[in-house]
């Protein structure tokens, strides 16, 4: 496999654009992540979009063919990746596989959703059609309410208190507060988080990643273009892995562990060569709080019904034991689940080159895991600063 | 936009009907906290009653205040968007009723929530222009939500009519000038033979109400010459309470300002008639001399601005017909199954 460096990136801010669509969000962020780059469009070689809901909320599909045309640069090799709200993580493993290979030099990945212009009826319907349609979508289930019945079960499993979850949105809201792309840039309480409306018990509204629009892009590229173009790029792709799960937790041998993202994260540490106290800063796919707690367990950092507490002792803090979501999480920076993956790596790159809004000291190594349906997809994607 | 003509409100009239269901208890059928519903009470239609009834007497309201004769007026416009017929105006039966007809302009209006002030502005027109002298301009509604949204917390029923005419010392105002904005927004909407209207949420605020609004407002303020400290009132459509309160801190206005004429709270909303009941509240209170601003908003998009100055008759007319505060206090609870058979909402 051929190195693969990260040399670039943009996004828009997240939330509700009503006067900008799809491909203009898209557009923008691409073009900002070739400025970046400070490449030309010319150079790119392929695109991939990550999407999840375009056809159920645009009524639109074929985005590779769209966003190609509308960047002005048809003829480039073009696909939408979806894998539900793994669908930013996933592409970005498809950018890198291509360049990886061997086949291209330069290729953009970019992800984007839109989910505000549509009735909040059809986002509900849109998003469970990640989990089973026939087996569980069809009962009515919901996604809040799927990961309702996680969190039940880890509180009753571990014996472990809502608050001590829940802290994981005061967290995420407390480093938004920094973050010009984020969706909600002001602190809140663990009171006003638990105070909040019920949404699916006891999931309560604070404790959920908001609907949102936004688009991010990165510009991967081969060790001979980036020797062409002269410059020191700092970031490298270390690793990028991508594992299933069953779909549906119905199947789960435990509904507390998503093996997708031990399955992803542990081929990732063997291929980067470097284990969990290596890495610096990570961004987790935390949609509703429990999930937080569970990524930080299944991901190595603490044992299982253990990671509560790094929460809690400040351990995810800017400089502490492993810095998490300095980007403000799905929670704060927001969630428009296709480009949400892509958010992240781009929250990551930020830190490696030293430009993050939360910047952790002296970071080289970071990890950004996206997840798609309850985790029945899960990728991982580790950088490196080289230089 | 300024009249050629000045042009004064003859009289004004409201209805409320005296039905009521709280807020809590539509929570309570549909398991919500009851701590947090946008509003505490909303108006019911008696079994009796719908825009058409409530037209006739918000009207005769307005022509005691008036004090004209029903033949005097020569056009009635009736702004809903819940009109008894799908095809066959409101307008006539509201004429033949008050013995307006057979001499008069008469015509439906529908444009959500602001075509009650849009009959208003084209009575003005009307009136400046000379071609009529009196004109009854309506805005009613018994507004629809669909059981368990949102907006059934808050779509409410009642009306309020004003006879404008040319301006003299009789008037209880004058219409400084009045300003619309208008836009294409998909904010709300009702298909034909669709028996509840759909919105689309959140973006029903920032991009439509609040954006429609405030160019309304600020486009009538620098038409007219006119700041924010020159009002003594301001009257906005009101959904909900939040809405107009957080327009009003927008443009400039204090709380004090608009307490007088935000009745949501306690009415619902109203619809066509939720701004200009408003203006007739205020109108129960203001001295002459005083300065209103009133601005409505109907879905779709648009809003209607209007400066409106208290005269000296005020003080005479007002107490010619039942308050809106009569209104208000003239209530009976019903519980949510009663609300279900007065709103027919048992499709038999």
């Amino acid at each position: 496999m051929n190195k693969v460096y990260l040399i670039g990136g943009g996004a828009t801010k997240i939330g509700e654009h009503w006067e900008k669509s799809l491909r203009d969000l898209f557009v923008e962020a691409a073009l900002k992540a070739v400025d970046s780059a400070e490449i030309s469009l010319k150079d790119i070689e392929a695109v991939y979009v990550g999407n999840m809901s375009s056809g159920e909320l645009q009524g639109q599909e074929h985005l590779g063919s769209l966003m190609a045309t509308w960047l002005g640069i048809p003829g480039v090799a073009a696909a939408k990746v979806e894998a539900a709200c793994a669908s930013g993580g996933v592409a970005f493993h498809q950018a890198y596989l291509a360049v990886a290979s061997g086949l291209y030099d330069c290729v953009l990945v970019g992800g984007v959703e839109k989910m505000t212009d549509a009735i909040i009826y059809d986002v509900t319907a849109a998003l469970i059609m990640a989990d089973d349609y026939e087996y569980v979508a069809f009962t009515g289930a919901s996604f809040v309410g799927l990961n309702a019945i996680v969190y039940r079960y880890y509180m009753e499993k571990f014996g472990v208190k809502q608050e001590d979850i829940a802290l994981f949105a005061v967290h995420d809201h407390k480093y938004a507060v920094n973050n010009s792309y984020a969706q909600y840039q002001f602190a809140v309480s663990l009171e006003r988080v638990l105070e909040s409306p019920n949404v699916a018990d006891p999931i309560k509204l604070f404790e959920c990643a908001p609907v949102g629009d936004g688009s991010a892009a990165l510009v991967l590229c081969s060790e001979d273009f980036a020797k062409k173009l002269g410059k020191d790029f700092l970031v490298q792709v270390a690793a990028s892995t991508v594992a299933t799960d069953t779909i549906s937790l119905t199947n789960r041998r435990d509904l507390a562990t998503l093996e997708a993202t031990v399955k992803a994260a542990n081929r990732a540490y063997r291929i980067a060569k470097i284990s969990v106290e290596d890495i610096d800063v990570i961004e987790v796919h935390d949609a509703f709080t429990i999930l937080g707690v569970l990524h930080l367990e299944d991901l190595g950092f603490a044992e299982k019904g253990q990671g509560w507490k790094l929460l809690k002792e400040g351990e995810l803090e800017k400089n502490a034991k492993i810095p998490t979501n300095m980007s403000g999480g799905l929670k704060a920076r927001g969630h428009p689940v296709g480009s949400t993956g892509v958010y992240q790596i781009f929250d990551i790159y930020l830190q490696l080159i030293g430009e993050a809004p939360n910047q952790v000291d002296s970071a080289e190594i970071g990890l950004a895991q996206s997840v798609g349906g309850v985790g029945g997809t899960v990728a991982i994607n580790i950088l490196r600063r080289v230089k | 936009m300024k009249p050629l003509k000045k042009v004064g409100i003859a009289g004004y009239g409201a209805y409320i009907p005296m039905y009521r269901i709280k807020d809590e208890e539509i929570a309570r059928v549909w398991g919500r906290d009851v701590r947090r519903t946008p509003i505490q009470e909303k108006s019911v239609p008696g079994i009796d009653e719908d825009s058409l009834t409530f037209s006739v007497e918000a009207a005769q309201n307005a022509i005691l205040r008036a004090k004209v004769s029903p033949q005097e007026i020569e056009a009635v416009y009736v702004g809903s968007e819940s009109p008894p017929y799908a095809v066959k105006p409101t307008a006539t039966v509201v004429a033949e009723a008050l013995g307006i007809t057979p001499r008069l302009i008469a015509i439906d209006m529908e444009f959500a929530c602001r075509a009650g002030t849009t009959a208003m502005q084209s009575v003005m027109g009307l009136v400046a222009s000379e071609m009529i002298k009196y004109g009854l301009a309506i805005g009613t509604d018994t507004a629809q939500g669909r059981p368990q949204d949102e907006l059934e917390y808050t779509a409410a029923s009642g009306a309020a009519a004003f006879i404008l005419g040319p301006h003299n010392s009789e008037n209880v105002a004058l219409i400084e000038g009045s300003y619309s904005y208008v836009t294409d927004t998909p904010d709300f909407w009702r298909r034909e033979g669709e028996f509840y209207p759909m919105h689309s949420f959140r973006f029903t605020g920032e991009p439509a109400y609040f954006h429609h609004i405030y160019h309304a407002a600020i486009g009538l303020m620098e038409s007219l010459g006119l700041k924010n400290s020159d009002f003594d009132y301001v009257v906005f459509h009101q959904p909900n309470v939040k809405f107009p309160l957080k327009i009003a801190k927008l443009l400039g206005f204090s709380a004090d300002k608009i307490k007088d004429g935000l009745l949501t709270g306690i009415i619902g909303n109203t619809y066509a008639a939720a701004s200009m009941i408003g203006l007739a509240a205020v109108l129960d209170k203001a001295k002459p001399g005083e300065r209103i601003l009133m601005v409505s908003f109907g879905s779709g998009a648009g809003s209607d601005a209007f400066s409106i100055i208290v005269q000296d008759a005020i003080e005479e007319k007002r107490n010619l017909a039942p308050l809106v505060e009569d209104y208000i206090k003239r209530k009976k609870y019903v519980d949510y199954a009663t609300y279900v058979r007065l709103r027919r909402k048992l499709r038999r």
